[in-house]
């Protein structure tokens, strides 16, 4: 019987010839990332060396990535001195993929990783953020571990007792209609499957929408497979992937030597057809809540937060200023624009996309997590009700439990913060949008 | 015997557990000040009305979200255990490593006050006078558990390694 994509990296990181779901396994970790908590991490690898008579040394610092993003710049001194211990470790141990509070190499983890090329097809990536499951858009195995179990890889290379996930087949077809993107995309899937639907299995995601959509969109799918529970999401790597990892990262000479067997085993199958798919919105508090944007349309909101590692790409700002191109948003509402990454940052810049933002009366912000984890940077008032292109609405998400979040596109953000209300944006009369050169 | 001091529902997240505004604040000796901070338990906890074991029993996806350990450490830090009809991923796995007691029990029916025994294969419910079986955990993860929890684990396989010092 055939391996799914997962089951063949498992494998391959494992020098085995084939595996099975729920055999359990060491696999090799070929890139290890974790953010500010990295501060708990290193104290928990210096416990596991405590009293071993060995030197802590991390096993391959080459393979280890820490981006700054979770609280940037410090948001008090308890993270300052953190980032402060986490720079001396970095410096001690000789890691190099270290992205600094900088504005010409920082960024979310998750948008560092895949455009510096530190995600390759095949890899196994483990992170300290429940989101790593992003980096299956490249073909890589990604999934989120805690501190602890990351202290563990630091020490070892590898991951003890995985168990082989079993892997759910996504087909998804149909062309994504004009204002619909790869978020309505995944919001109307976990909408389907329920927050828990993939629990403890990867979603492996086919079909002609998938082969169409660039690895942008392939990001935001596989970044919220996390919220229907996966352990990872996974797109079998093609041309586009090559594409990306050529112009984006400056790496060739990759074949694509892994793709999931014809006749491999997975758990379910579940189809989508997105020829008619509408703009999603998932409202409060759980992700799952999905329904079409025409069921909140008319809801006043205070706060639109347009960003995070799920939708602060360019492609995403950049229909944010398609529709906000020489107007002004709503004076009820307050607009924060996070791009994912200050690559990100500079290309919208170096676009007019900013200016455009700044123009329609946006606050453009340093990228980095923000308010998405309800830290610092637009905390909601009691009773106020944000709308973000985020990937969570639990209660008290964006800092405050008296607050509503609900989650869409950036289109429907964009749209909603000139309207002040919940707005789909197919009704606001616009010229479609011209997709990126 | 213990106590049931808190019956949740289904889809309990990290940041429900321990809300991401605390996040600042990660060593395991600091974190159990914050357990389900917005919780009125919180205030019973960090005035020691809950005795060690007291048992907290939720629905189905218990701590789904963020991969936090902090939701782990929080917990285990007063030494509750967790009663769930089943547990996201990352929580399970952070709870195996840091020896946070959880049982899954997909039937469990209980209520606040009530008296509960765990034993090797149920969830008595002795104010209630009903039986509920568990689901056994994983003898991968057992063996983590058994070890003393991931730290442990880890540092005897290294030690078994023997990994020169550089």
């Amino acid at each position: 019987m055939g391996m799914t994509m997962v089951e063949k990296i498992l494998a391959r990181a494992t020098d085995r010839a084939s595996v099975r779901p729920g055999e359990v396994l060491e696999p090799r970790v070929d890139l290890a990332m974790s953010h500010e908590n990295s501060a708990l991490v290193i104290n928990q690898f210096q416990e596991i060396f405590k009293d071993t008579g060995l030197e802590a040394k991390v096993w391959d610092p080459s393979k280890l990535a820490i981006i700054f993003d979770h609280r940037v710049p410090a948001e008090s001194a308890k993270t300052a001195t953190n980032q402060k211990k986490i720079r001396q470790f970095v410096r001690e141990q000789g890691i190099e993929k270290f992205h600094d509070i900088r504005g010409d190499e920082g960024g979310i983890c998750h948008q560092v990783l895949a455009e510096s090329g530190y995600v390759l097809p095949g890899y196994v990536v483990v992170g300290t953020d429940s989101h790593t499951t992003t980096h299956g858009a490249l073909g890589a195995f990604a999934f989120g571990v805690g501190a602890t179990e990351m202290a563990s890889v630091w020490a070892l290379g590898r991951v003890l007792n995985v168990e082989v996930p079993e892997t759910i087949k996504v087909i998804i077809s149909g062309r994504i209609p004009p204002f619909v993107s790869a978020k309505d995309v995944i919001l109307a899937l976990i909408g389907k499957i329920t927050a828990q639907g993939a629990n403890f299995k990867v979603l492996e995601f086919h079909g002609d929408t998938i082969r169409r959509l660039p690895t942008s969109g392939r990001l935001t799918l596989c970044n919220m497979a996390i919220e229907a529970g996966a352990t990872s999401g996974i797109v079998p790597p093609d041309e586009e992937t090559l594409r990306y990892l050529h112009h984006e990262c400056g790496i060739s000479g990759l074949e694509l030597d892994l793709s999931p067997d014809p006749d491999a085993h997975y758990a379910e199958i579940v189809e989508l057809d997105v020829s008619t798919l509408t703009p999603m919105v998932a409202f409060p508090h759980m992700v799952d809540h999905v329904k079409g944007v025409e069921e909140a349309y008319g809801l006043p909101i205070d706060q639109i937060m347009i960003g995070s590692c799920t939708n602060g790409r360019l492609e995403d700002i950049e229909i944010a200023a398609h529709i906000l191109r020489g107007k002004k948003i709503a004076r009820t509402v307050r607009l924060l624009v996070f791009p994912a990454s200050y690559r990100i940052y500079h290309q919208a810049l170096d676009r007019g996309y900013i200016k455009e933002l700044l123009e329609a009366g946006a606050v453009v912000m340093n990228p980095g997590c923000g308010p998405c984890l309800g830290v610092h940077e637009g905390i909601l008032g009691d009773g106020e009700r944000g709308l973000s292109t985020t990937n969570r609405n639990f209660k008290g998400r964006m800092g405050n439990p008296n607050a509503e979040v609900y989650l869409c596109s950036p289109a429907v953000a964009a749209a909603s913060a000139l309207t002040g209300v919940i707005t789909d944006p197919r009704t606001l009369d616009l010229p479609e949008p011209q997709s990126l050169p | 015997m213990a106590k049931v001091v808190l019956v949740l529902g289904d889809d309990i997240s990290t940041d429900h557990i321990y809300p991401g505004r605390y996040m600042a604040t990660v060593l395991p000796n600091e974190t159990p000040q914050y357990a389900l901070a917005d919780y009125p338990l919180n205030k019973k906890l960090n005035t020691g009305q809950i005795p060690p074991n007291s048992i907290i029993v939720a629905g189905e996806n218990f701590g789904c979200g963020s991969s936090r350990e902090q939701a782990v450490s929080a917990l285990k830090g007063w030494e509750l255990i967790v009663i769930a009809k089943n547990f996201a991923r990352i929580f399970f796995q952070n709870a195996v490593n840091l020896g946070l007691k959880l049982v899954i029990c997909p039937t469990i029916e209980a209520e606040e006050g009530d008296e509960l025994e765990i034993t090797e294969t149920a969830v008595i419910n002795h104010t209630k006078g009903k039986e509920f079986p568990i689901v056994p955990i994983p003898a991968t993860r057992q063996a983590i558990i058994d070890a003393g929890g991931l730290i442990a684990y880890t540092r005897k396989r290294l030690l078994e390694e023997r990994r020169p010092t550089y």
